[in-house]
This record gives C-alpha cells, structure tokens and sequence, in this order.
C-alpha cells in the first residue's frame, strides 16, 4: 500500500484524514483509488478532461510527477504520494 | 575608477555593539554586517507573514527595507500579525509596522509604499531594491510578485499559508525555477479558500515568516543553501517538515526557454478575477437581515438555511436557522423541499451566495440570499451576536 498525503485544503474531502493508504501500480492508479473511496475528492484534482488540474501538483517521494513518468509513475508500496495545492494566504 | 560612487559603507560603535552577535558568527562577521546594512529588501505585505519579517531583518541591520500595503490594522489581524498592537487598530499597517521596526532597530531606512501592488506600479518599485520577500495573501499579487522579478531579475523569496499549513521557496534567482514553474497557472476563484475565509493558525506565519527572513539574510550575505530549487512544506497540526525537488520548467511562460510572457500582464484577469468583484448574486435574489427577521417575527413559512461549518456555527447563530455546511449540500438536496421558500446565509453572504446558486439550478424557485450574512444580522438586528 502506498501512502498518500493529503494536504489541509483537501482533507474536508476525505472526512478529515491526512492520509490514505492506497492499493496501485502507478501514481495515477494509486489517485483512482483515492479518489474511488472520497468521491468528492475528484473534481478538485481532476478537471473537466480527466487530466490533473495546474494547480495540484503530485509528487512521488521528493519528485515531482510532471519530471518522472506523469501519472503513469510506477508507484512501489514503499512510496509516499504528496499532493500540494497552491495555496496563496499570506495574511 | 568613478569618482561619483557612494561613500563604503560602515558601522558605528553602536552598531558594532548591536551586532555583536552577528559579528562574531565567521558566516557574518563585518564584511556580511556591511552587506545587511547595504542591502535593499522590498516586503509586500505587512500582515502575517510580512509581520515577523519586518522585525526581523530590521532586526538583523538590513539597511533599507520597501514596505508595500495599503491596509488598516484591524481586530482580526492581531491574533497573527504582531508587528501591530492592540493600540494600533485603525492605523495604517504601513505606520504602525515602521513604527515597530524602528523601535527595534532606529538604524533601519524604511520606504513606505501606501499602494496595491499592480502591473503598473511593480517594475519601478521592485528595480529600486535587491531582494524581494512575497508576503501577499492572493493569487493574481503572487503571480506578479513572480513575473515582475523574473524580469528585473530579483530573487523572490516566497511564503504561503493556510489553516495548519506552509509553503516557503526561493523563486527567480539566476539559474533557478519560478513560482510559474512549480505552478503554472492558478485555481479558480473560490476554490481555494482565502485565510479570512478558511481560517490560519496564528503562529503558522511567524514560522513561515522567519524562514523567508532566514533566505532573505542568506541570499544577502551569499552563504549557505538557500531554498532556490527547492519547495519546503511544513504541517504544524503534525509538526512535520517535508521537501519537495522543484525543477526549473523547460515551459515556464516566463522563465522558459520559449517564453512567451515579456511584460507584465493583467493578473486579475489571468487569475479568473474580475477587477470590479460582482456582486455575489442579483440584487432581486436577496434580503436584508432586518427584512429577514420580520419573517421570522411574523410567523411566515419560510426556511433559514446556515451553510457555515459547524464550528462557525458554535461561535454564533440564528436559533431559527437550519445547519446544512456548503460542502455537504449538494448530497443533502433531497433533504429539502424544492416548492417551499428559502432564504440562505452565511458570515458575509459570499458562500450563502454559492448555495442559492447551487438550489437555483437545482430547480429550487424561491431561495434568497441573506445580505452581508451573520456579520450582517450583528450589525442591523442582533447585537449580542459576536462578530468573528
């Protein structure tokens, strides 16, 4: 099982938890999987094209996706999965 | 060699005592203390994060500090922003924060700018100084800050809050990545909630803050490693300290190799934001609180729907209204009768607005928005319900 760490944005969609452990070959398969079990999850990661929206980036370990394989990363059960939204607060 | 150049600069006595600590570190000693005290840094914002930054480089002698806001100190900002005391509610951040630092350091020449940054202010202002700090709290001032020191070629050293949450990195030095190159383009508006409106732990900017501080001294004395390349993130709920490779983008718009972005653009555009905020929703589809509580005294069958959170809702409410979150609504429609009248509120009338959209398209007729929402009621029909 891989872990995927949920930033504070998001974790009104996954009833509060910070982290998911998740069954998934590749970084995109381990995202289904999140997003199969907190549905509500998936419009704020995914638009209206399946594709990962601009603003969410995904990182597998300390890497970030968009250098590696895309979501088609090979994903071990070792592996931490990080999202990071952008977030702009300041004041 | 030109005659015209400025006199070296020096430290007096006093100043020597001052930074003694500093003198006596090898990484600093009196040729970095001369650097600090040459040094020009320009802080937007003097609120959360801009608060422990001011302080601190004044601090430190960084000799000319730009401050850019052209906001008020208010009650909400003091849990956070402890450049600015109770004493200071109503002043000008601007004043009461060169104020402070002043106090702590009367050695500092700080620059006031009582402006909004923008795309027709930027460039002059950031050319004038050699370091620039983002302490700013939306998307289209982030997205400038950036552009604008990828152009003038002045490292941006960026912090980023909310909730229990921090981002800090060190954008736009020579051969490093962008705030475009980490992301490319910004949520649209409403989905990512601002502080006011998700709420922020008020330490969190003092740590994030001190970090940007931190870069802002290393990049000035050129010593260590700075955050250039790197995404630092920090989780105060759990106190965790993550970091992310950050890679410089082969097709950042400004940064790249391809760039297409020359000149600063419009941001608030770019960002989905309109200049002139709309209103929330036509002016026929709402209320006044007043109006609303004559509903209510009159027995008219109507309902009051509170789309806050629960926590919110703890803090104060309208006995007569009915707890349904804006996140939860959509599954809990069929929970509500879309032939009976409804009037929607939160704090200030922004989701409440969301919500009536949300019942509207879901066929609901007759669904009002209460104006000005729960701060609205406090002011114009129940006193004794605290503003937050």
């Amino acid at each position: 099982m891989a872990k995927i760490l949920i930033p504070t944005p998001l974790r009104q969609f996954t009833a509060g938890k910070d982290t998911v452990e998740v069954s998934g070959a590749t970084v995109g398969d381990c995202l289904e999987a999140l997003t199969a079990q907190h549905a509500d999850l998936r419009k704020n990661l995914y638009n209206d094209e399946g594709k990962l929206r601009s603003f969410v980036n995904v990182y597998l370990n300390d890497e970030d996706i968009r250098y590696l394989g895309k979501t088609g990363t090979a994903a071990k059960d070792s592996d931490t999965i990080s999202i990071v939204p952008s977030i702009a607060g300041g004041r | 060699m030109a005659t015209t150049a400025a006199p070296p600069v020096t430290l007096t006595n006093e100043e020597i005592l001052r930074y003694s600590r500093h003198l006596i570190l090898p990484e600093v000693g009196m040729e970095g203390q001369i650097k600090l005290k040459a040094a020009k840094v320009l802080c937007i914002g003097t609120g959360g994060l801009g608060a422990p930054i001011g302080m601190y480089l004044a601090a430190a002698g960084v000799g000319t500090i730009g401050l850019v806001d052209f906001d008020v100190v208010d009650r909400t900002n003091l849990q956070r922003q402890i450049i600015h005391g109770t004493k200071d509610i109503g002043r000008k951040k601007l004043d009461s924060a060169a104020e402070t630092m002043l106090d702590i350091n009367p050695n500092v020449n700080i620059v006031k700018f009582e402006i909004a940054l923008s795309s027709e202010n930027a460039m002059e202002i950031v050319k004038q100084f050699d370091v620039v700090v983002d302490g700013t709290d939306n998307f289209p001032t982030r997205y400038l800050v950036n552009d604008v020191c990828v152009l003038t070629g002045k490292p941006n050293v960026y912090g980023s809050i909310f909730r229990f949450e921090g981002q800090a990195s060190v954008f736009a030095t020579k051969d490093g990545p962008c705030y475009r190159c980490l992301y490319p383009e910004p949520p649209p508006p409403g989905l990512v909630p601002s502080c006011a409106e998700g709420g922020v732990l008020g330490i969190l900017p003092g740590l994030i803050g001190v970090v940007q501080a931190t870069e802002v001294v290393k990049l000035i004395l050129g010593t260590g490693e700075t955050l250039a390349g790197r995404l630092m993130l920090y989780d105060a709920l759990n106190m965790k300290f993550r970091e992310m490779r950050l890679r410089k983008s082969p097709d950042c718009p400004i940064c790249g190799p391809h760039r297409t972005i020359h000149q600063l653009i419009d941001y608030h555009q770019f960002c989905g934001v309109p200049q002139q905020p709309a209103e929330p929703a036509p002016v026929s589809g709402e209320i006044e609180p007043t109006e609303v509580k004559s509903l209510i005294d009159g027995k008219h069958n109507f309902r009051l729907i509170d789309v806050r959170e629960p926590h919110e809702y703890q803090i104060c409410n309208i006995p007569f209204a009915r707890l349904i979150p804006l996140g939860e609504l959509p599954r809990r429609l069929a929970e509500l009768d879309p032939d009976e009248e409804y009037v929607m509120h939160c704090k200030s009338g922004m989701r409440s607005a969301k919500a009536c959209d949300l019942l509207r398209q879901s066929g609901f007729r007759n669904v009002r928005n209460m104006k000005g929402g729960i701060l609205a009621w406090s002011d114009k029909v129940d006193p004794s319900v605290p503003k937050y």
